[in-house]
Order: C-alpha cells, then structure tokens, then sequence
C-alpha cells in the first residue's frame, strides 16, 4: 500500500503496525520477527547500561536506526517526573525527538494515570518532543492530548500483555471520530483477528509486543500480525456492507426455472 | 590508586580516579558514547560535554541506553 502512507508529525511511515523490542528469546529473534512483521517503527525501552558485563550485545547492533524509525518509550514510569526524565534520556541517547509517553497508573492494570499523562506530555511538546501518547479508551482524554499538541493518540485495546482484544470498540470509534490526528491502537492485541479489527474500526496503526513474541511460534506471529493489519486496513478502506438481519440472495431469481 | 575518588556508577560504587572525564569513564567502562545517554548527578550531558565534564568525588553517573520493550 505505498499509496496508503500513515504520517505523523511529518514522518512518513510505510508500515501500519508497529512492534515492540521486548520478551523475545534473543536479539537475533527480536530482528526475525520485526523483518517478518514489516514493521518501520519499533518502540525500546530505556535503561541502565550493563556495566559489569560488557559482552551483552546492544539491541541497536540488530535493529538499525537507519532502517527503522526508533520510538523510545517511558515504560515503567508511574510519575510525571519519571517520564519526563526518561524521555529526556531518550532524546540524550540520540535517536530523535519522538516518544511513546507512558504515565502509568498501578502495577495491577498498568493503566495509564491520564491526568499525569497530560501533565508530562505538555512538558515535553515545550521542549520540543513529539509525544506520542499512550492513553486509555477514553475520547475526552484523547481530545485533551490532542488540543495540547500530541501528533497522534495510542489508546489501549485492553491492559498491557493481556491479549484480551478490544475490549471497548466503542470508545475507539468515538476516539476515531473525536479526534483528527492518527490513532494507534497500542496494547491488549492477542492475536491476528484483533489487529484485523483495529484496522477495520478505522485504526491509523496497531502497536504490539507480546502478542507476537509470547506467541508458541513469534516468527509466524509475526507474519500473520502483517497480514492481518493489512487486510483489516484494506477492509477500512473499502467499506464493509452493512449488517442486516435477514438474509439477500446473491444469485438473481432471474432465468430460474 | 593516588587521588582517588568514590564514585557511583548505575548505582554501583566505584573507586575513580580525580580528574577522569566522562568520556574517560565510558571508555574505560568500554561503552561506545554513540546511543548512550549520560546523566551526571541528574543532570543530562551534552554528548560534546563527554570529553570535558570531569566526575568529582560523590558524583553519580547514570548510563542509559535503549533495551527491548515494548510497553510496560
């Protein structure tokens, strides 16, 4: 679909789902699968270098920056001061001035804490991030991001490496119609069929990680991830036939005997 | 090791010695400065600040760089 570009902020994207770097086997799995999954945009996380053990490869050593956007994120971070010291690590890092701002609420749900949400992702739009935000299903939220600069919004299908699906296709329709920014669905994806459906809502992306590596077989995940956002995509764009309860033929009763 | 100094290193305590820059400390940490982010006692380096900013006794070095993740 190169036709079909997703753009944010200026940036061009070739691909409709993006991947995250984690829980995979070893680095050499993790560059596999996001090569099967046709992904351009892969989230990392940030943290402490190993200093006592040096012989680690880096993920950066497999997954080349010149070849995929890297879309550092703030996971782990449950305070406003938090994530915005790790997005400033992010940028320090040197790969750009995207992030995936996460704020988040408890450890239980790992939902997002909205209000502190709100509150870093305006400190960084000062600084001059691109702040991608990972939201809750919550239109009013995701319109306040909007308004205060966010360039996209990631509501969540259901809680971080749940594989529950979309568990309120709802709200992400009243999302899609609220705002007019590109929406990335991100987390709670379980399996093909739930990619398929965010892109059929009308979903801009789908952003996921467990469902493929914690998948028995990741590389084969992987691929059918890339099938099934593009087929749900293809599905959005050309418009589903509406649902009726009764049945219509398909063949014409003209010529019957 | 003569004007030593006790530093900490991602949360490690480490005996420095004075006047070694940060971008001393990587090298011998042996940490390519390209995709490292440096904090030094909160404070985020200038990757152009690695070859000049010095570590003092009591400082504390973070040293970040990306991992696998995808949320958390």
């Amino acid at each position: 679909m190169t036709d079909d570009r997703l753009i944010i902020a200026g940036r061009e994207f070739k691909s409709r789902l993006w991947v995250g770097t984690g829980k995979y086997k070893d680095f050499a799995e993790t560059k596999k699968a996001i090569e099967l999954s046709g992904a351009d945009v892969v989230t990392v996380a940030v943290r402490r270098v190993n200093i006592t053990d040096r012989s680690k490869d880096n993920l950066l050593d497999y997954i080349d920056p010149k070849k995929y956007t890297i879309l550092p994120n703030t996971a782990g971070c449950y305070t406003v001061e938090d994530a915005v010291r790790y997005s400033r690590l992010a940028r320090a890092a040197g790969v750009s001035d995207l992030v995936k701002l996460e704020v988040l609420g408890d450890e239980k749900t790992l939902f997002p804490d909205t209000a502190g949400l709100i509150e870093a992702a305006k400190i960084l739009i000062k600084e001059g991030f691109i702040v991608l935000p990972y939201t809750n299903d919550d239109p009013i939220v995701a319109k306040k991001l909007v308004d205060i600069g966010c360039p996209a919004v990631m509501p969540l299908a259901a809680p971080i490496g749940s594989g529950l699906g979309i568990r309120n296709p709802y709200n992400l329709k009243i999302i899609m119609e609220t705002v007019k920014v590109p929406i990335i669905v991100d987390a709670g994806v379980g399996t093909a069929s739930d990619a398929a459906l965010a892109m059929e809502y009308g979903a801009d992306a789908v952003l996921m990680n467990t469902a493929i590596a914690g998948a028995q077989d990741p590389l084969a995940m992987a691929e059918a991830m890339k099938y099934a956002v593009h087929a749900g995509r293809l599905a959005y764009k050309a418009g589903r036939i509406p649902r009726k309860l009764y049945a219509t033929a398909s063949s014409p009763i003209e010529g019957m005997l | 090791m003569q004007n030593a100094i006790e530093i900490h290193v991602n949360g490690e305590a480490k005996t420095w010695r004075s006047g070694a820059t940060v971008a001393e400390l990587l090298t011998e940490l042996d940490i390519k400065t390209e995709r490292v982010a440096v904090e030094l006692n909160l404070e985020i380096l200038d990757r152009a600040a690695f070859g000049q900013r010095q570590v003092k006794d009591g400082d504390r070095v973070e040293i970040m760089s990306f991992i696998g993740g995808g949320s958390f």
